[in-house]
């Protein structure tokens, strides 16, 4: 035996090193037929790490304070070595992460991910997606600019809106009667260690549920009912290490060729990643004509503003938006079709998702806008389209007409 | 599918026209061009630098458009000691409040808020108008509290409105015109007023060039990386069908 192997074995008597290799990696059999809609788990772990890595080196330069927060960012971009490409690279990634997230869980709705066995996988996921929301909403304030300023404070206001308890619930997350200095030190907290910490306590939740089932693929069979007699292997699977590690490495490139496109020609993206009010200094006397949230939140904020104030309270939007997002949980139990994946569904859920797309890209591009009647007006239908594709699954799911689903996997 | 991905790439990635609703001139701004970049730092240092400040930038940067502490000491350096420091003003905003109605923006970051073709534009939009305090006003920034400090320059310009046909319609058009000209034509202006946003748009992010320059450099790794990638996926994925 080499020094190595003993070191190993000396190891696994103590840590189940080898087995768990063996049970994520090696020996982990996923399904062979994944498509190019399966690379965005493993970027959303890439990004992840990014994140943190350069979250790190930011928070060394950064200063939590109303006086220095924007000064220090512009500090970081001049006078830190290679600041610049470590805060481009952190505001890059935070758009890029919600890119990936976004197609990822599009990914569940086309091939039924989200199904029995693996309603928990779902959860953990949807879980993921609030605390990023959360975290992105958070560390939006810390340039302390114009946006970040304005962007907070409406968002905060929205929860003066809860009845009875709304006012003092506002000031509470404030800690002050407008976004201050102490807003700002409490939103760092958040930001840099109390959500990473619940983020990542959900990714492991996540990728353990999902180790325990096995992943789901584009046919939505599984490849744990055909195993080989002798070794029970599924006869489908193949080990996640080396062929998705592989793969996954070539996903991996294609997508830091478009990260490192943004980072180094383009950071700002248009204005869409950085906005140019941002480069404003937060001024609490000075209210912006126009606050648009970033892209990533516009569909859940053009919600909120399509529902009209009942009684002149602004509730009902605000719950309108908490329920667009509470209602992902149910979708488990909400779809009743035989099938899970598209390629097996009749046309009612293909006509369904492809509203739901539209509706909900249509409402991204309103929540940038600045509100018209045309655009409240579409702004609704849309909404009332993302709430119906929920509310009527359990119907339109069940009386599709499904195509026979083939005892192995495709292609 | 594909129509799905099809309409996610469809989504309008629009420029939004600028708040005013105000037409903009395009700014010839090029931040390779060095000797404009200096041109406009002196301009800036002359004319901007008395009321404000750019407390982000430190005088030697400069030296990545060029210059030496020494041309940056004996040329644009009026109110500081050391080529360390960073182009602060000693006007207090309390009292540039009192006087011009809002303390004067830093304007290290300003190109990167406002826009380049904004700030051409701007700066030469000034006419007279005898109803504000500072005898000065703009088309672009309706009632501005800055009076216009390059009008021995420019020249004074007058706001006079000209009635035209348009598609069968009469049309009101404001136009600006030079009524007493300054120590510059105007296209030496124009280029003058170039030169300063050039320098505006380098100071607002001093690390663009060698940012631009370093993305070739991470895109050929990348390109070169992707080949290597492709026949590693290949060569392991070749048994599996």
């Amino acid at each position: 035996m080499s020094t190595m192997q003993k070191l190993l074995g000396w190891v696994d008597e103590r840590f189940p090193l080898t087995a768990n290799y063996k049970a994520h990696l090696s020996e982990y059999y996923a399904p062979k037929n994944f498509n190019f809609w399966y690379f965005f788990g493993s970027l959303a772990l890439l990004v992840l790490v990014i994140q943190v890595l350069t979250g790190i080196f930011l928070t060394m330069n950064y200063k939590p304070d109303a006086g220095m927060a924007f000064a220090a960012v512009e500090y970081i971009m001049r006078d830190v070595n290679y600041g610049w490409l470590i805060r481009y690279m952190h505001s890059t990634g935070a758009s890029m992460f919600f890119v990936v997230v976004y197609l990822h869980m599009f990914r569940g709705l086309m091939y039924g991910s989200y199904r029995k066995p693996r309603e928990l996988i779902w959860i953990f996921g949807v879980l993921i997606y609030l605390v990023l929301m959360a975290e992105a909403f958070l560390g939006y304030l810390l340039p302390w600019g114009q946006m970040s300023f304005w962007g907070a404070q409406v968002i905060v206001n929205l929860f003066a809106a809860v009845p009875v308890i709304g006012p003092d619930l506002a000031v509470w997350i404030r800690g002050d009667f407008v976004v201050s200095d102490a807003t700002l030190n409490r939103f760092f907290a958040f930001h840099v260690i109390a959500m990473p910490l619940v983020l990542i306590g959900l990714i492991v939740a996540h990728l353990i549920a999902l180790h325990e089932v096995g992943s789901n693929n584009p046919d939505g069979i599984e490849i744990k009912k055909n195993k080989d007699p002798v070794t029970h292997i599924p006869l489908d699977g193949i080990p996640f290490h080396p062929y998705y590690t592989v793969k996954d490495i070539l996903g991996v490139v294609v997508f830091l060729m478009v990260f490192s496109a943004i980072v180094f020609f383009g950071p700002e993206a248009g204005g869409y990643f950085l906005e140019a009010n941002n480069f404003i200094p937060a001024n609490p006397l000075k209210t912006p004509p126009h606050i648009a949230p970033l892209w990533y939140f516009t569909p859940f904020y053009a919600i909120l503003r399509a529902v009209p104030p009942i009684f002149g309270s602004q509730f009902p939007g605000v719950a309108a938006m908490g329920l667009s997002i509470v209602v992902l949980f149910f979708l488990p139990w909400l779809d009743r079709s035989k099938v899970k994946s598209i390629r097996y569904r009749g046309w009612m859920y293909k006509t369904w998702l492809a509203l739901f797309v539209v509706s909900f890209v249509t409402l991204g591009y309103l929540g940038l806008l600045p509100p018209t009647d045309t655009a409240t007006l579409i702004a609704r239908i849309c909404s009332v389209i993302y709430f119906a594709f929920f509310i009527a699954m359990p119907w339109y799911t069940k009386f599709d007409k499904t195509k026979p689903v083939p005892e192995r996997v495709t292609g | 599918m594909k129509k799905f991905l099809m309409t996610l790439l469809l989504v309008p990635v629009l420029a939004f026209a600028n708040e005013e609703g105000v037409k903009v001139d395009k700014a010839p701004v090029n931040v390779q061009d060095y000797a404009s970049i200096q041109r406009g730092a002196q301009l800036f240092s002359n004319y901007c630098l008395t009321c404000h400040s750019a407390n982000y930038m430190r005088y030697n940067r400069m030296h990545d458009i060029g210059l030496t502490d020494d041309e940056i000491k004996n040329n644009l350096m009026f109110a500081a000691e050391k080529v360390g420091e960073t182009m602060h003003v000693s006007m207090r905003p309390e009292e540039a409040a009192k006087w011009f109605g809002a303390a004067p923006p830093d304007l290290s970051v300003i190109s990167r808020s406002r826009g380049a073709d904004w700030l051409y534009t701007y700066l030469r939009s000034f006419y007279v108008d005898p109803s504000r305090p500072t005898g000065w006003n703009n088309t672009v920034f309706k009632n501005v509290g800055m009076p216009f400090v390059l009008y021995g320059l420019q020249g004074e310009q007058e706001l006079q409105v000209e009635k035209k046909m348009e598609h069968g319609k009469e049309v009101e058009e404001e136009k600006l015109v030079l009524t007493k000209p300054g120590t510059m034509t105007q296209p030496e202006y124009d280029r003058a007023v170039a030169d300063l946003v050039n320098y505006l748009v380098w100071m607002g992010e001093p690390s663009q060039s060698e940012r631009k320059h370093l993305g070739i450099y991470v895109m050929a790794f990348l390109a070169f990386f992707f080949v290597v990638a492709y026949f590693l996926k290949k060569e392991f994925w070749k048994d599996i069908h």
